[in-house]
């Protein structure tokens, strides 16, 4: 049975078991439902939720377990000699899975029958061009122990998903005519409901953090696989960043860290007066008209992509900057640089600090501006003194949220300030000019990683050390961010 | 006798719509303290914040009739209400240090008013409005810890060390004590006592015991109308209006 409709099945037998559920309630308290311990409706969703629940819960497990499990058994199966020189166990096993994935087609469409699929031998039928005829192309003809491989696969998922699908409605109907025989009057659904519901939330929240933790067990293992091919020390403390696919290439993070940082910097320069000028204006002078407006009109930077900035700096930024500053200063003829896409970064960025010190600058008591409304202070006196002392704290956890973004910026750095890597053997001059063309960590990930990559290769590897770090560092960023804005916040608790 | 610091003729407040003070007129004397006693929202506080032109940071707010202080219409024109505030200060309801230290809060009243020439002057302000506001001997050795770490009680002595740091003649002090614990109420009262020598104190009060404890004079408010002003012996032991006297018994309240 196809996954869908077992999925189908399984919520039919919910719904009927929500009406019979509370059917069968009502009937044993005479119609009568004050005298039940809980609503009706609770009854009817107490057995929906034990035929979802355990049915369900049973199938995403069966589904991640089953392919592992027969790759494992199909894999022992294959002899040394099936394996050649130049490839590995792994390659073998995708094309196993390939020309089980290409009989299964040819079933299904006709061409040739279940039994054929099951009998063919390599003796008498030439696989590879029987499979081409429904469009799946294989790269070599297929030798003997593979396609036999195969076809134990297709049999062992196909025997694997009957079994599934049997266990899966037996789980069901058991939740079923369990949760029916214990309704009655005084069954206490709506505890148990209740109980259901805390179960789905803890679900929901494990798959996030286990999401995260996937991530980052993924990236650490990647990474670790780099450290095996390349030393960590030219990694961390080299000064040349000089890819090269043919080998021998320089691999170090810190003239790309130093792109990341400048060009945040500079972002940061732009957005954090803005931002916070914006935010105090809105907080302290601003009528509740001009706040209704001007508020979301600031936001609605917040909504546009990053391409869409990256466009701008492209276009418009990096001409201006070249034209009216760089040229006349003698300071460099490229559009792209450190200041192009630091200036839009900025620009983005300006609603993050502007909306966050906004309700931080809010949150400040009225008291404290009284009392020194009181003493004859006046408004600006009132806001350097007084507001934003107080709301300091908040303030800067809401920079370095601001900076967390900026790191982590790709779109607007690739077409503000381009793809080509600090040069630290050109001298101090060229690495602080801002007019200089420069890149970041996020766009050598995405170079190292597209286009025609061996995923074996240190070149292709250390996209994985390079996201770990900025990954380390992003969330050392927000940890501190977080903790400066909480205990900001029990203080006017 | 002494003389009217403060003269008040037929002012009414308005908040939007509401007629929150109507036609109150009241001479408030130096070197006094005067109660304002009443119901919650009868209008003290409003009435309060016109002798400083607080409600002037309320946009809603509008206020209309003659305050003078010595003589001197505040609300004309030519009157800055930054440099009156310095001369008539106030103290709130719940204790507001500043996020600063304890001398910074003190300090930061005359540096804005450039009291001081040097910095042992303002050393000197500072111990002397700290000592006034008898809390000098309590933190004379952590001036530069943070006013908020203070207890409730001597927060509050520190805010009214604070305002009678820029040299004020008048200190409005609106339930100074409703959040503070009896012993430090005792504290702030006997203060009061000591401050009426040199300013003139207009406190308000939920307590009928503490207006009658410090102040010679009372001013009792009912729905935005000053129904009875007098004596404090007088109106707590003879009151005139009948809504003063149930008041005070607790009839109304
Ligand atoms: N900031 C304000 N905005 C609008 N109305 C206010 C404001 N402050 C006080 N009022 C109104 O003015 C009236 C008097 O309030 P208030 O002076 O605070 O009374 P009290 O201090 O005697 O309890 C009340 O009706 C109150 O609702
Ligand atoms: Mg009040």
């Amino acid at each position: 049975m196809p996954l869908l409709w077992l999925v189908l099945t399984v919520l039919v037998l919910a719904a009927a078991g929500f009406a019979m559920g509370r059917g069968r309630a009502m009937a044993s308290a005479g119609g009568d439902a004050r005298r039940m311990h809980s609503l009706p409706v609770y009854y009817g969703t107490n057995v929906a939720l034990f035929v979802i629940t355990p049915a369900l819960g049973l199938l995403l497990l069966w589904l991640l377990v089953q392919p592992a499990w027969i790759e494992n058994r199909v894999s022992s199966d294959i002899p040394e000699s099936a394996i050649g020189e130049s490839s590995t166990l792994g390659l073998v096993m995708s094309d196993v899975r390939r020309i089980a994935d290409g009989l299964d087609r040819a079933v299904a469409e006709g061409v040739i029958g279940e039994d054929e699929a099951r009998e063919m031998r390599t003796e008498f039928t030439n696989v590879r061009d029987r499979l081409g005829e429904v469009g799946v192309a294989l790269g070599s003809n297929v030798e003997a122990p593979i396609l036999f491989a195969a076809q134990q696969y297709r049999q062992m998922s196909a025997t694997g998903n009957l079994w599934m699908t049997v266990a899966v409605l037996a789980v069901a109907m058991v939740g079923f005519a369990g949760a029916l025989v214990l309704t009655n009057k005084d069954y206490r659904a709506r505890n148990v409901v209740e109980r259901g519901v805390l179960v789905i939330l803890i679900a929901a929240a494990s798959i996030a953090i286990l999401t995260t933790l996937g991530i980052v067990l993924s990236m650490l293992f990647e990474t670790r696989n780099f450290f095996s091919q390349y030393p960590w020390t030219s990694f961390f403390f080299g000064f040349e960043w000089a890819p090269d696919f043919r080998g021998n290439s320089s691999l170090s993070i810190i003239p790309l860290l130093w792109g990341t940082l400048y060009i945040s910097f500079i972002a940061l320069l732009v957005a954090v007066p803005i931002g916070l000028f914006a935010a105090i204006y809105m907080s302290e002078y601003a009528g509740p008209k001009m706040r209704s407006v001007a508020k979301p009109l600031i936001e609605i930077l917040a909504g546009i992509p990053t391409i869409v900035y990256g466009l701008f700096a492209l276009i418009t930024v990096g001409p201006l900057l070249r034209d009216y500053f760089a040229m006349p200063m003698g300071l460099g003829e490229s559009a792209s640089s450190v200041a192009t896409a630091g200036v839009v970064m900025g620009v983005m960025l300006i609603p993050f600090v502007s909306s966050l010190s906004d309700d931080i600058i809010n949150a400040v008591p009225q008291a404290m501006r009284d009392g020194s409304f009181a003493i004859g202070a006046t408004h600006s006196e009132t806001i350097r003194q007084v507001v934003i002392p107080a709301a300091l704290p908040g303030i800067v956890g809401a920079i370095l949220l601001a900076a967390s973004r900026a790191i982590g910026e790709t779109m607007i750095v690739v077409l503000g300030a381009g793809a080509a890597a600090a040069q630290f053997n050109r001298g101090l001059g060229e690495l602080v000019n801002p007019f200089e063309a420069m890149t970041t960590v996020t766009v050598k990930i995405v170079s190292q990683l597209t286009g025609d990559t061996d995923f074996a290769a240190p070149e292709t590897l250390v996209a994985f050390a390079l996201g770990l770090t900025l990954f380390v560092i992003t969330l050392g960023l927000n940890v501190l961010a977080l903790w400066i804005v909480r205990r900001y916040r029990e203080q006017y608790e | 006798m002494t003389d009217v610091k403060i003269a008040a003729r037929d002012v009414q407040v308005y908040y939007g719509d509401n007629h929150a003070i109507r036609d109150v007129s009241v001479d408030i004397k130096d070197k006094t303290v005067t109660a304002f006693i009443g119901p919650s929202g009868c209008g003290k506080s409003t009435f309060l914040r016109c002798l400083n032109r607080m409600n002037d940071t309320i946009d809603i707010c509008r206020v209309e009739g003659d305050i003078a202080i010595d003589g001197e219409d505040i609300y004309d024109k030519r009157v800055d209400p930054v440099q009156l505030r310095a001369k008539v200060g106030m103290v709130f309801q719940k204790p507001n240090p500043f996020p600063k230290s304890i001398y910074d809060n003190v300090a930061y009243g005359p540096k804005i008013h450039g009291l001081a020439r040097n910095k042992a002057e303002l050393d000197e302000i500072v111990e002397r409005a700290l000592r006034r506001g008898a809390i000098w001997d309590e933190v004379k050795d952590r001036l530069t810890e943070p006013g908020t770490g203070l207890s409730g009680g001597q927060q509050q002595r520190l805010c009214i060390a604070r305002a009678v740091a820029t040299e004020p003649e008048v200190l409005l002090m609106d339930e100074p004590c409703s959040a503070l614990d009896p012993i430090a109420t005792a504290q702030i009262e006997e203060l009061i006592d000591e401050l009426k020598q040199n300013y003139s104190v207009v406190i308000v009060t939920h307590s009928m015991q503490q207006a009658a404890r410090v102040s010679q004079k009372t001013a009792f408010f009912h729905l935005g109308y000053l129904v009875e002003y007098g004596e404090t012996g007088h109106i707590f032991t003879n009151p005139e209006d009948p809504r003063t006297e149930s008041y005070i018994t607790g009839r109304i309240g």
